[in-house]
C-alpha cells in the first residue's frame, strides 16, 4: 500500500509546531481518514473535531495544503503526493488543541439575529419557487471555513464589529424567506457591521457547500441597507408604509 | 476533600442537542422551567443534521386519503406489532401538528402546486407522507430548533461529556460531566433529566454513525437503574456506500428509491421482485436490507459487494434537484455521477430500535424524574421503523419527554446531591490516565466493532451469539486495562476510552436480548428460528442492571384496545 506524510499541527496555546506522520493510503481515502489513521495508530491524543464523515455537518474544517477546507471532503489522491500534506487548524480563531479551535464567538453572533417572525395573519402558502430561492441560503453547514477565511476577520480581527459571512448568510435566508416579517436592515449596518466587507469573495470560493455567498447573500443585502438608509426616495416610500412591517 | 468541580442547577437537564434534545427544551422552557442542554459536540452538529428523506406525518397534502390511522397502521405493521400501540397512536395522531410548529418557526418545506408542504413516499408507508426540504431535512430541523431554543434561553454545555447520572433515594437528582476543552469536571443538579443520546451505531464496523453514537444515554440510564428494552432490535439500513474503503457506511438516503430508484444485482435483475414483489425497493428496510445481503452471499454482488442503486432513468436535472447531496456525495467520494449511472450500496448499521423504556404518556423510563426521547427510548418503532417515523419521533416524544420533565420538576423539590458520587465518577473517569499497559482504546474499539459486525449482525444464530458474548467478557477485560496517554485537554483516545464502556454495556444488551428471541421479527433475523413465534409477539426483551450483573427479563404487552384493533384489522392488505 501507498504511503503518505501528514505533517499535523500539534500543540495548544502555549505553542507547538507541526509532527510528521506516516500513513498508509487506501482507494478514496480523505485526510480526515488519514487523521483517524494517526489517532488509532500514532498518535491517540491528536485532537480532531469531527461527527458525520460526509459532508453534512462541518465539524472537520482544517487548513489543508494551505487551503481551508473539510477534511472528510479532501480526497488524499487529489493532493500532491510527491511532498507532506500539512494539516492546520483555521487560524481565525483561538487554538484549543491540535486541530481543534474555539469556535464559540460564532455562536455568540448567532444570538444577535432575530429568528424568523411571520407576517401577522399570514395564509401558510407558499409557492415552490420562492422555497428554491432561499435553499442556497438555508444549506449552510456550519463549517466556520468562510469566517476563516475572511480578512476582515482573518487579518483584521473585527470580531467585535463584524459578524462574518456566515452571519450574512443566515440574514439573508431569513430576510429572503417568503413569510418572514421582519427587517434586519437596521441590523445589518449597525450591529453586525455590513459595510466591512469589501466582497473579495474569498470566503465565496472556500464555501463547501458552493454557496454563492458574496453575489446572492451579501450583496443584495448591502443594496437593502443602502435602498433604506441611504436612497432618499426609498426613504419617503418607507414613510408611507411598504417593504416589510416591523423593523429592529 | 475540596470540590474538583463546577456546580450548575436547572430545573430540567437535556443529554443531547439533536431534534430530541431541542424540541424537549424548547416545551421544557415554555413551561416556565430553567433548562439546560448538555452536548457532546457543538450545537447543530448532532446526528439529526444527517436526517436526509423527510419527516413522516398523515397531512394528507399529496395523498388526501391519508389519515393519522393509516399512519398508525403502517407504523404497526413496519414494526411487526412489538411497538408500543399507544406511542404508535400518539405519533400517528400528533406528527402533522408538530410539522405546522417547525414551519410556523421558520423551517422551509418542499411545496406542493397549491403551495402546501409537499410530502414524498418511501418505504412501508401507504401513501406519500414525508415532509422533505430535499435532501437535508434533518439539517434545515435541526437549525430550526437550535435557533429557536437559544432565543428561547436555553443554556447549552458544548462539547460537554455525561458520564454518570447522580442519583437521590431511587430518583435521578442530576449529572455529573467534564467538559473536552479542557478535561474539568462539573456537576449538574436538576430535578428531571432526560436522555436524548441517540444510538450505538458506533459499535458496529460499517455504520452510518457518527462518533457520538456510542449508546452513552442508554448506559447511563442502565447504570443508574433504569431498564432498557427490546435491544436486539438494531437497524441495517440496506443502502450504505460500500466503495471507496474510507467511506463504506456513509447513508445513501432512501428517498433515492422514494423517488423512483431501482434495485439490481450484477446480472442486471430487479432483485426486489423475488423477496417482496408487491412493495419492490419500497419495502420496509429489514425486508430491503436481507435482500441485498442475501443477493451479495449468494454470489450476485456488485465489483465491491454491493447491489446496484439506480436512479439514471430520471432526469439529470430533476436528481440534481430532489437529491442533491446524494449527487455530490457520490461525486466527490466515489467518482460516481449518479444521474449517469448506477451507485453500488449495501446494508450499514443505521438505527435502534430498542432503548430505555418509557411510558408512552410522559416519555418518562422505569427511574423516577429520569425521561427519555428520539433513538434513546424504545417503544415506538418495535422491531423495525420505517424511514421518516425518526424526525417524527423526535418531535412528538421530544416535546412530550420537556412537558412531562417541567411537570416533574414544578412539584417536586430540589433533591439531594450525593458528593460520594460525584468522587466516585471523578474517580472511574480518570483511571485511564493510572493504567500503564500496552492496551490501546482505539484497539479494543476496532475489536468490538469486528465481533457484533460479524457475530450479531443483519442474520443471527444461537452460536455467534454466544460466541460474541464471551468475546465481549475479554473486550470488558481489556477496555477496563486500557491506558490513556497525553493530557486532559480535548483527548480523545481519553474520550473513548469512557465510550467503550458504555458501548460495551449496549452491545451485550443486545448480544443477550438476541440470544433471547428465538425467533426472526424485523430487524431481528436468526438463521436457526427463521419464522415468526406468536409467543413471542406477545412479550418484550427487558434488560436491567442487578447486583451481579446485566439480567434480562421478559414483559408482556399490553393488551391493545379494541378501537385501535379496528384500525389494524381494517385493511388487511
Amino acid at each position: 500500500m501507498k504511503e503518505a506524510t501528514l505533517r499535523v499541527f500539534r500543540g495548544d496555546s502555549n505553542g507547538g509546531g507541526s509532527v510528521d506522520y506516516s500513513v498508509p493510503v487506501a482507494p478514496g481515502m480523505v485526510v480526515l481518514d488519514a487523521l483517524h489513521y494517526i489517532q488509532g495508530h500514532l498518535a491517540p491524543d491528536l485532537a480532531v473535531r469531527w461527527n458525520c464523515k460526509a459532508g453534512k455537518c462541518g465539524s472537520c474544517s482544517a487548513e489543508v495544503n494551505g487551503r481551508p477546507r473539510l477534511t472528510c471532503k479532501t480526497r488524499m489522491d487529489d493532493l500532491p503526493q510527491d511532498r507532506p500534506v500539512t494539516v492546520l487548524p483555521m487560524k481565525s480563531f483561538p487554538l484549543i488543541k491540535d486541530l481543534v479551535t474555539d469556535v464559540s464567538w460564532n455562536y455568540r453572533v448567532n444570538r444577535k439575529i432575530p429568528p424568523f417572525e411571520p407576517r401577522k395573519g399570514v395564509e401558510w402558502k407558499i409557492s415552490q419557487l420562492d422555497v428554491d430561492r432561499v435553499q442556497e441560503f438555508r444549506k449552510c453547514i456550519e463549517c466556520f471555513l468562510c469566517q476563516n477565511v475572511c480578512h476582515v476577520l482573518r487579518e483584521h480581527d473585527k470580531k467585535e464589529q463584524f459578524a462574518g459571512p456566515r452571519f450574512f448568510v443566515r440574514v439573508a435566508g431569513l430576510e429572503m424567506h417568503p413569510l418572514d416579517g421582519l427587517n434586519r436592515a437596521g441590523l445589518l449596518k449597525d450591529h453586525l457591521g455590513l459595510g466591512y466587507c469589501n466582497i473579495t469573495k474569498c470566503c465565496t470560493e472556500v464555501c463547501p457547500e458552493e454557496i454563492r455567498i458574496t453575489d446572492n447573500a451579501i450583496i443584495p443585502l448591502k443594496e437593502r441597507v443602502v435602498d433604506q438608509f441611504y436612497d432618499p426616495l426609498t426613504m419617503i416610500f418607507r414613510v408611507f408604509g411598504g417593504g416589510k412591517e416591523k423593523s429592529l | 476533600m475540596t470540590a474538583h468541580y463546577e456546580t450548575r442547577e436547572h430545573d430540567v437537564l437535556i443529554i443531547g442537542a439533536g431534534g430530541a434534545g431541542l424540541r424537549a427544551a424548547i416545551e421544557a422552557l415554555a413551561q416556565g422551567a430553567s433548562v439546560g442542554v448538555v452536548c457532546k459536540s457543538l450545537l447543530g452538529k448532532a446526528h439529526t443534521v444527517m436526517a436526509e428523506g423527510g419527516i413522516a406525518a398523515a397531512m394528507a397534502n399529496v395523498d388526501p386519503a391519508d389519515s393519522w390511522k393509516t399512519h398508525f397502521r403502517d407504523t404497526m405493521r413496519g414494526g411487526k406489532f412489538l411497538n408500543n400501540w399507544r406511542m404508535a397512536q400518539l405519533h400517528a395522531q400528533e406528527s402533522p401538528d408538530r410539522v405546522r410548529e417547525l414551519e410556523q418557526w421558520g423551517a422551509l418545506f418542499d411545496r406542493t402546486e397549491s403551495g402546501d408542504i409537499l410530502q414524498r413516499a418511501f418505504g412501508g408507508h401507504t401513501f406519500k407522507r414525508l415532509c422533505h426540504v430535499g435532501d437535508r431535512t434533518g439539517l434545515e430541523m435541526i437549525r430550526t430548533l437550535q435557533d429557536r431554543g437559544v432565543q428561547q434561553g436555553i443554556d447549552v454545555y458544548m462539547e460537554c461529556t455525561v458520564t454518570r447520572l447522580l442519583t437521590d433515594n431511587g430518583r435521578v437528582s442530576g449529572a455529573f460531566a467534564y467538559w473536552r476543552e479542557n478535561g474539568r469536571f462539573i456537576a449538574f443538579r436538576a430535578k428531571s433529566v432526560v436522555i436524548a443520546t441517540g444510538g450505538i451505531g458506533k459499535a458496529w464496523r460499517v455504520t452510518s454513525n457518527s462518533w457520538e453514537y456510542t449508546g452513552d444515554g442508554m448506559a447511563l440510564a442502565y447504570e443508574a437503574g433504569a431498564e432498557l428494552m427490546d435491544m436486539e432490535f438494531v437497524q441495517f439500513h440496506p443502502t450504505g456506500m460500500v466503495w471507496p474503503p474510507g467511506v463504506q457506511g456513509i447513508l445513501v438516503t432512501e428517498a433515492v428509491r422514494g423517488e423512483g430508484g431501482v434495485l439490481r444485482n450484477k446480472a442486471g435483475e430487479r432483485f426486489m421482485e423475488k423477496y417482496d414483489p408487491k412493495r419492490m425497493e419500497l419495502s420496509t428496510r429489514d425486508v430491503v436490507a436481507r435482500s441485498i445481503y442475501t443477493e451479495v452471499k449468494e454470489g450476485r454482488g456488485t465489483e465491491h459487494g454491493g447491489a446496484y442503486l439506480d436512479i439514471s432513468h430520471k432526469p439529470a436535472e430533476y436528481v440534481k434537484k430532489k437529491l442533491p447531496s446524494m449527487y455530490h456525495q457520490f461525486k466527490e467520494l466515489a467518482d460516481v455521477d449518479i444521474t449517469k449511472g448506477p451507485m453500488e450500496v449495501g446494508p450499514t448499521c443505521h438505527y435502534m430500535m430498542g432503548g430505555i423504556r418509557v411510558d408512552a404518556e410522559t416519555a418518562e423510563s422505569t427511574m423516577p424524574g429520569l425521561f427519555a426521547a428520539g433513538e434513546a427510548a424504545a417503544g415506538l418503532h418495535g422491531s423495525n421503523r420505517l424511514g421518516g417515523n425518526s424526525l417524527s419521533d423526535l418531535l412528538v416524544f421530544g416535546r412530550r419527554a420537556g412537558l412531562a420533565a417541567a411537570q416533574n420538576a414544578r412539584r417536586t423539590s430540589a433533591p439531594g446531591v450525593d458528593s460520594s458520587q460525584i468522587d466516585q465518577a471523578e474517580k472511574e473517569l480518570l483511571a485511564p490516565f493510572s493504567n500503564f499497559g500496552t492496551e490501546s482504546p482505539y484497539a479494543v474499539h476496532r475489536d468490538l466493532q469486528e465481533v457484533m459486525q460479524n457475530l450479531v449482525g443483519i442474520f443471527r444464530t444461537d452460536e455467534d451469539l454466544k460466541k460474541a458474548l464471551a468475546e465481549l467478557e475479554e473486550l470488558k477485560v481489556r477496555a477496563f486495562k486500557a491506558s490513556v496517554e497525553g493530557s486532559r485537554l480535548f483527548n480523545p483516545g481519553w474520550h473513548l476510552s469512557y465510550d467503550l464502556k458504555a458501548m460495551l454495556i449496549v452491545s451485550e444488551a443486545v448480544a443477550h436480548s438476541a440470544l433471547a428471541r428465538t425467533e426472526s421479527r424485523g430487524a431481528h433475523s436468526r438463521i436457526d428460528h427463521p419464522n415468526l413465534d406468536p409467543v413471542w409477539e406477545k412479550k418484550h426483551n427487558i434488560i436491567v442492571r442487578e447486583s451481579g450483573g446485566m439480567k434480562r427479563r421478559e414483559s408482556p404487552i399490553e393488551e391493545m384496545p379494541e378501537d385501535l384493533k379496528q384500525i389494524l384489522a381494517e385493511d388487511k392488505s
